[in-house]
């Protein structure tokens, strides 16, 4: 319990240092936020341009489509909220050797890795995704009750932690080869399919991109509990079932990786 | 002319250093355009109706994302913008102002061994992909067609170039340029047509994104390619693309020529 309240007042500490850093470039903050308001805009009208030829994908229809890419947009903003930076700018402490200066303070090196920094611009994004996500409940008249909303939240949070762990372990690949400039890029192109309605794919690739990486369900399962399309329960019990495997294996990853550190000469 | 040959040859021998990196790359972006691919099969398989009224039929609409793939790897920019805009900020464009090397000369070598380094590295993958949808994967009309859209591919190269070259030239003046360099390609990615052919579109925004130059980067050549033009308006399109390339020439050169009055020469 000591332990927790330690990590709390820790994490604290990393917020008020995030938000001077963030006041301290106020311009570049606003447009950072511009830019992902435009890619999320780009989405939508995607979405629209797609509705314009069909009525419906599998049972999707436009407003739930514009639900799901509200609810994908959601979970990435928050996940980048608190994890991206940090998972990218692994490779960089490793190469400079700054990773040293890590490992010998007295907290568990991977909390510090992976929470240093917050992305704060990237929480104003989730509330612009929030406001798109009811407007396209309003649109499909749906009234969830409590546990739906429960069960949303709760399928989000999972969700975060497989974009988390996912990036995570290409993050660490960094130890074995220090030049990962193609990790955020291969990140994007995984999670770019998390927003497209599941019914769309078949065969290998839905059977790869469910039960191996869960990418087809990290915003389809919640959205669907939202919705009432849940089909069956077992969506959402391989959905937390292969994200356990998946933190599993990442902190397997990561104490094998760290092996490997050597530092960089100095 | 001779002096960037030899910069061709340094810059491959720098980008085959990225192999690794550039083949990762390839195979990574399979995956968002095999969704599309999927994404399109099931609305072609669900709606009989849709290639009369959008014009595209179901192999011409797959056809259409897998030439995006191929335009994409012989002409994109990949991280030319940035290196630009770090060696304006780290100063290391000093030693070009006292060389008799061209600084824009220069960038379109490495461009261009870049763009060869990549194409060597992704066309396996990218072939194989191919093959695996060669039923979707169609032919130009005739060899003429596939001449001018050969000519259309090199004049779409030079528009990225000369554009990113324009964008990062900012760098003169601000120290960060990621997120405008962003904003720009958020444009360029959908009046391009990189996420859908702009047929689709209705016929006014069409016609209001073809006043810019994003149509002339991706989605022109592949036009040509599919025979959607043809006859006095190709003529005319390559025209309008010459000229863009152009403006965009000298949009770089009238850039680069103020950033260097304005420049300080930090560092060293």
């Amino acid at each position: 319990m000591m332990n927790l309240k330690r990590y709390l007042i820790l994490y604290a500490e990393l917020w008020k240092n995030s938000v001077t850093r963030e006041i301290s470039f106020k311009g570049n903050f606003l447009l950072w936020i511009v830019v992902e308001l435009l890619w999320f805009g780009l989405q939508l009208c995607f979405v629209s341009v797609l509705y314009s030829q069909t009525k419906s994908i599998g049972t999707w229809t436009q407003w739930e489509m514009v639900l799901l890419v509200g609810a994908s947009n959601f979970i990435q903003q928050l996940y980048q909220a608190f994890f991206l930076t940090n998972c990218t700018n692994l490779s960089e402490l490793v190469r400079t050797g700054k990773m040293d200066f890590f490992l010998l303070l007295p907290v568990n090196t991977r909390f510090l890795v992976s929470l240093r920094v917050v992305d704060l611009g990237a929480f104003v994004n989730a509330l612009f995704a929030v406001c798109v996500m009811i407007f396209a409940a309003t649109k499909l008249s749906l009234h969830p009750t409590v546990g739906q909303f429960v069960g949303f939240a709760a399928l989000c949070v999972v969700g975060i932690m497989i974009h988390y762990s996912l990036m995570f372990i290409l993050a660490t690949i960094c130890f074995w080869t220090v030049r990962a400039q193609g990790i955020v890029w291969g990140y994007y192109n995984l999670f770019n399919i998390a927003r497209m309605p599941d019914e769309a794919f078949h065969g290998v690739f839905k059977a790869v991109f469910t039960f191996a990486l869960p990418v087809l369900l990290v915003s389809n399962v919640p959205v669907r509990v939202l919705a009432d399309k849940i089909y069956s329960p077992s969506a959402w019990l391989i959905l937390v079932g292969v994200g356990a495997m998946w933190a599993v294996i990442a902190e397997w990853f990561w104490r094998i990786s760290l092996r490997r550190y050597t530092s960089a000469s100095s | 002319m001779n002096k960037y040959f030899h910069v061709i040859g340094i810059g491959l021998q720098n980008n085959l250093q990225y192999r690794f990196n550039f083949l990762t790359r390839t195979l990574f972006s399979f995956i968002p355009l095999f969704a599309m691919l999927s994404l399109w099969r099931t609305i072609y398989a669900d709606n009989a109706g849709v290639g009369g009224h959008n014009g595209f039929t179901r192999e011409q609409m797959i056809c259409y994302y897998l030439l995006v793939a191929v335009v994409d790897v012989f002409t994109a920019v990949n991280e030319d913008d940035w290196q630009i805009a770090a060696d304006i900020r780290e100063g290391n464009i000093s030693q070009f102002l006292l060389k008799p090397l061209d600084y824009l000369w220069y960038r379109l070598s490495l461009f261009f061994s870049g763009r060869i380094a990549f194409i060597a590295m992704a066309s396996g993958p990218l072939a194989i992909f191919i093959y695996c949808h060669r039923q979707y994967f169609l032919l130009p009309p005739d060899a003429g067609t596939f001449g001018m859209f050969l000519v259309s591919l090199v004049l779409t190269a030079l528009l990225q170039f000369f554009t990113s070259f324009a964008m990062a030239m900012l760098a003169f003046w601000l120290l960060e340029i990621s997120t405008l360099i962003f904003i720009l390609y958020a444009f360029e990615y959908l009046a391009s047509g990189h996420l859908f052919p702009l047929d689709i579109l209705p016929a006014g925004v069409k016609h209001v994104i073809f006043l810019t130059p994003f149509p002339y980067q991706l989605y022109f050549p592949i036009q040509i390619y599919m025979g959607k033009v043809a006859g006095a308006s190709l003529w005319l399109g390559l025209a309008i693309q010459a000229l863009w390339v152009g403006a965009a020439y000298m949009f770089a050169r009238y850039m680069w020529a103020k950033g260097v009055r304005h420049y300080g020469a930090f560092g060293g």
